[in-house]
């Protein structure tokens, strides 16, 4: 692990080791079985504070160039001082994928014209990336399989292109240009649109579990392009390779696959066209891909080491440090939930399926040593009250400890669970202490209310006259709207039993 | 001290034009930090001196309001015009390809190229970025230390900038070289008059109790080919941003993108920087990376462990700063290029980020750090522009 080695991703050629499933196999028109041959370059978004290389905000959907520096838009005279956070997220993404990493990474000018990036260079890893030769483990419905992972770099973003239709102009937003991001480039090793879901799945299950990024097409924070190609099946040489972009769903990506592949098969078959290495887009309302350049007309990108960028040096004590801040994989917590502390197999997928509900449950497990409980809390409510407000549970942002300690006084019996629900709300306010605010509150069961009880059930009795007296006619359940009415003046700050002792002691008494 | 800055030295509140059209009249939101340390020590910085556009030139013959000649006809720098106006009594500025030594030797002035990494180039207009240092130009040795001892420093803004004892170590004046080495392949390859000019020092230094000897430098001469890849290749990605789209000289003739960036930077650009950009952008392709960048860097090495074999035997070597003492406009219009054939005795200390002082209209070079003592060593040969060798 030590070597300061620096190690190249193998190559491409080294197939071989994926076998096809004889269902993954496509026939062509003329009855000849074709294997698809699938390699992806995942682009995601690290979840940093700042840019790569300047102190502006990483900060989506901010108004148009407000996050911007001469640096990121490229005036001259700014050096990059590199983000050192940055690169322990590439660590961190390289361990969860089971990389080799280089203790030396170096970073690398690429150049290319185009108005979104404005130093006219994209700083990336050419050179000696900082992971290399990785593995992500997929379950698929024809077993499990190992998908290699050639290396992964970090780069900057660029920015947008608005284009404005009304004044017929387009326009440039550099709030993401220098946004930090890793491409995690694997072999191709993916034979079906099946591995290639299966795949980025687990990809972003990893990356989001270890906070790397937050890994959402929509927003793209996680982008995908397909190389892919189709051969005879049992042939050990590869096809004509092309490669697609513009996919912005896991369903879209499934689109473009089946699509390209009968492009591809239909090609050699009929030759309807001649297939050509080249780089096409996706349309996903049309559903059909169209060529953007080909080799003859690709950028050659000039790439060389940036001599302002001092190489990184990564020694044992940072490796280390990152390595111990590694959480366990999703599915050891989950199994941990289920064989440890007794959870149902659905709560522990969902407690287990995102880091954000992981640690709140950790942190409120040990303060209450309720499991059960604490899975509840989180998934009815917790999780209720971000679905109302459209969030995700990736975004859940609640003091663990808090709730905890909540779920305590629940149960035993401080606040009623009714505004256990109005603490809550506070929680996600940022409160941190429940108990101090359910005294602030007077949400303690009998603090500061017993005085009110008498006058409350006194005021309650006299304007349900009709509910009294069926009660003293000997129907029980007329009781209950008055208890429910004297719980609603109380603001639910009793204890339901005692007052409803007092309310049957008041009518007779009276 | 009043001081000037070459134009290649970013300020807030004088245009910065690095030379070009492409920049006339651009502001900068920020100052280099030069600038902010000279001001800081006291300094009154008075105005910006003119420099060939983007600095690959051989005197500043390439600026776009055309080349400065002096009173004899001969081509002489904008920082040399501006301490001869006295508009400034020091000139500080970015040495990106030997430039501002050869206008110092030419004008018998003192020229400190300072070793790489001590003095920051945040705010320097970014060209050759791994060869390119600030320079000090000055009538005499010591204005030069005053000035270098403002401006060296350590800069968290700039990567490449050295742990501070580094930077005040070599700021701070300690022995006067005792032994300097002549670099012979390099005297041999210059014109009489240097070579008499190099006489005349080795008597003055041998009158000093220096000891003197001769040594093969034959490796050095490695470095002109080297650094004639590296610095277009550096500076053809650097100037790439200068498309016309952000800030800076707009072709109005365009329908498109590629024609806005195109029309932009014919129009902008001349002919010299034309063809280093595509000198530079050929070395990179990525069939002749290995043949051309990938085995310039070798090379880069190969020089750089050339000087530490030397500095192990000698604290300075003397070498020549350009050809001959005196060019005129029709050098440069026999060979525009002229400036990629005196690299042979700048590219040296560029491509090595080693400290290069010219004095007498000659170079001495020492180990990375002896910036101030080879200040002393030419205030002990009674170096002064004012003075006839």
């Amino acid at each position: 692990m030590a070597s300061n080695e620096i190690i190249m991703g193998m190559a491409a050629s080294t197939l071989g080791t994926p076998v096809a499933d004889a269902s993954d196999l496509t026939l062509g028109p003329s009855g000849t079985a074709y294997e698809t041959v699938i390699g992806l370059e995942v682009h995601v978004e690290l979840a940093t504070k700042s840019k790569l290389f300047c102190s502006c905000a990483n900060e989506s959907g901010a108004e148009q160039n407000t996050h911007v520096c001469p640096a990121c838009c490229g005036m001259p005279g700014m050096l990059p001082v590199t983000n050192k956070r940055v690169v322990e997220l590439g660590m961190t993404a390289g361990m969860m994928l089971h990389c080799h990493i280089n203790r030396t990474t170096t970073f690398d000018k690429k150049s290319y014209y185009y108005p979104d990036l404005p130093c006219s260079y994209q700083v990336t890893q050419w050179f000696a990336p900082i992971c290399v030769n990785g593995s992500v483990h997929i379950e698929t419905s024809k077993g499990g399989k190992d998908i290699r992972i050639k290396q992964i770099h970090m780069e900057e973003d660029a920015g947008k292109l608005v284009h404005s239709a009304w004044t017929n102009t387009t326009m440039v937003d550099f709030n993401r240009t220098s946004v930090p991001l890793c491409e995690i480039v694997s072999q191709p090793d993916m034979r079906s649109a099946e591995d290639v879901v299966a795949y980025l799945e687990r990809l972003r299950a990893l990356l989001r579990f270890a906070k790397v990024s937050e890994c959402r097409f929509e927003r793209g924070t996680m982008r995908c392009d397909v190389n892919l190609s189709v051969r005879p099946a049992g042939s050990d040489a590869l096809g004509v390779r092309t490669e697609m972009k513009n996919m912005n769903s896991i369903s879209a990506i499934e689109r473009a696959i089946a699509y390209e592949v009968k492009r591809h098969i239909d090609a050699i078959e009929t030759g309807s066209e001649e297939l050509v290495q080249e780089t096409r887009g996706w349309d996903d309302e049309k559903g059909v891909s169209f060529s953007m350049r080909n080799k003859e007309t690709a950028a050659d990108y000039r790439y060389f080491p940036d001599p302002n960028i001092m190489p990184v040096v990564i020694d044992d004590a940072w490796y280390a440090s990152v390595e111990a801040a590694l959480p366990d994989f999703p599915e050891v917590v989950r199994a941990r939930y289920i064989d440890e502390l007794g959870l149902s197999e659905y709560d522990a997928d969902i407690l287990s399926g995102s880091r954000a509900c992981s640690d709140v449950f950790n942190a409120a497990y040990a303060v209450c040593g309720q499991a059960k409980e604490t899975a509840n809390w989180i998934i009815s409510n917790c999780l209720g009250f971000l679905n109302r407000k459209q969030l995700t549970a990736d975004e859940l942002d609640i003091d663990g400890t808090a709730l905890g300690k909540l779920i305590k006084l629940v149960a035993d019996g401080t606040v009623s669970s009714a505004n256990a629900k109005r603490i809550l709300a506070a929680l996600f306010d940022g409160e941190t202490d429940p108990e101090a605010y359910a005294k602030r509150s007077g949400l303690i069961i009998g603090e500061g209310a017993d005085d009110l009880v008498p006058g409350v059930i006194a005021k309650v009795l006299a304007a349900n006259a009709a509910d009294v007296e069926a009660y003293r006619g000997g129907r029980e359940k007329a009781l209950q709207p008055l208890i429910g009415k004297c719980m609603k003046e109380l603001r639910g700050n009793c204890d339901p039993k005692a007052l409803r002792q007092q309310i049957i002691d008041a009518i007779n008494a009276g | 001290m009043y001081i000037a800055l070459d134009d290649l030295i970013l300020t807030k509140d004088l245009p910065t034009t690095g030379g070009s059209l492409m920049l006339k009249g651009y502001y900068s939101p920020f100052d280099a930090e030069v600038a902010t340390r000279l001001t800081g020590a006291g300094h009154e910085i008075t105005c910006k001196a003119a420099v060939g556009e983007f600095a690959c030139d051989l005197l500043g013959e390439t600026n776009f309001m055309g080349p400065t000649v002096d009173v004899d006809g001969n081509l002489c720098g904008g920082d040399i015009m501006v301490l001869m106006n006295n508009d400034a009594e020091a000139v500080v500025g970015l040495d990106v390809n030997g430039t501002p030594r050869r206008s110092a030797a030419v004008s018998n002035h003192i020229c400190l190229k300072t070793s790489y990494g001590i003095v920051s180039r945040y705010g320097t207009i970014p060209l050759a970025c791994s060869g390119e240092s600030v320079y000090v130009t000055g009538v005499t040795s010591a204005t030069c230390q005053d000035v270098l001892e403002s401006i060296a420093g350590h800069d968290p803004k700039d990567g490449t900038s050295l742990p501070q004892e580094r930077c005040v170590a070599a700021a701070t004046p300690g022995e006067v070289p005792a032994t300097v080495g002549v670099c012979r392949s390099l005297v041999e390859a210059a014109g009489p008059d240097v070579q008499a000019r190099i006489q005349k020092v080795i008597a003055k230094l041998e009158a000093r109790g220096v000891r003197v000897e001769w040594v093969d430098d034959s490796m050095l001469l490695a470095a002109k080919p080297a650094w004639n890849i590296l610095m277009p290749a550096e500076l053809c990605n650097n100037v790439s941003r200068y498309d016309g789209v952000k800030y800076g000289y707009r072709s109005q003739d365009y329908e498109t993108i590629d024609e806005l960036y195109t029309n932009s930077r014919t129009e902008a650009f001349g002919d010299v920087l034309k063809t280093v950009i595509l000198f530079g952008s050929d070395v990179l392709f990525t069939h002749n990376y290995l043949a051309k960048y990938d085995r310039a860097m070798r090379m880069r090495r190969l020089v750089v462990e050339r000087f530490q074999e030397l500095f192990a035997q000698y604290d300075a070597l003397l070498m020549p700063a350009c050809s001959k003492l005196a060019f005129t406009p029709a050098d440069v219009e026999a060979d525009k290029f002229i400036a990629f054939q005196e690299n042979l005795f700048t590219a040296p200390a560029s491509i090595s980020g080693l400290p290069a002082l010219v004095a007498m209209g000659v170079q001495f070079m020492g180990p990375h750090g002896s910036d101030a003592n080879l200040l002393r060593l030419s205030a002990s040969l009674g170096a002064c522009a004012w003075k006839e060798v």
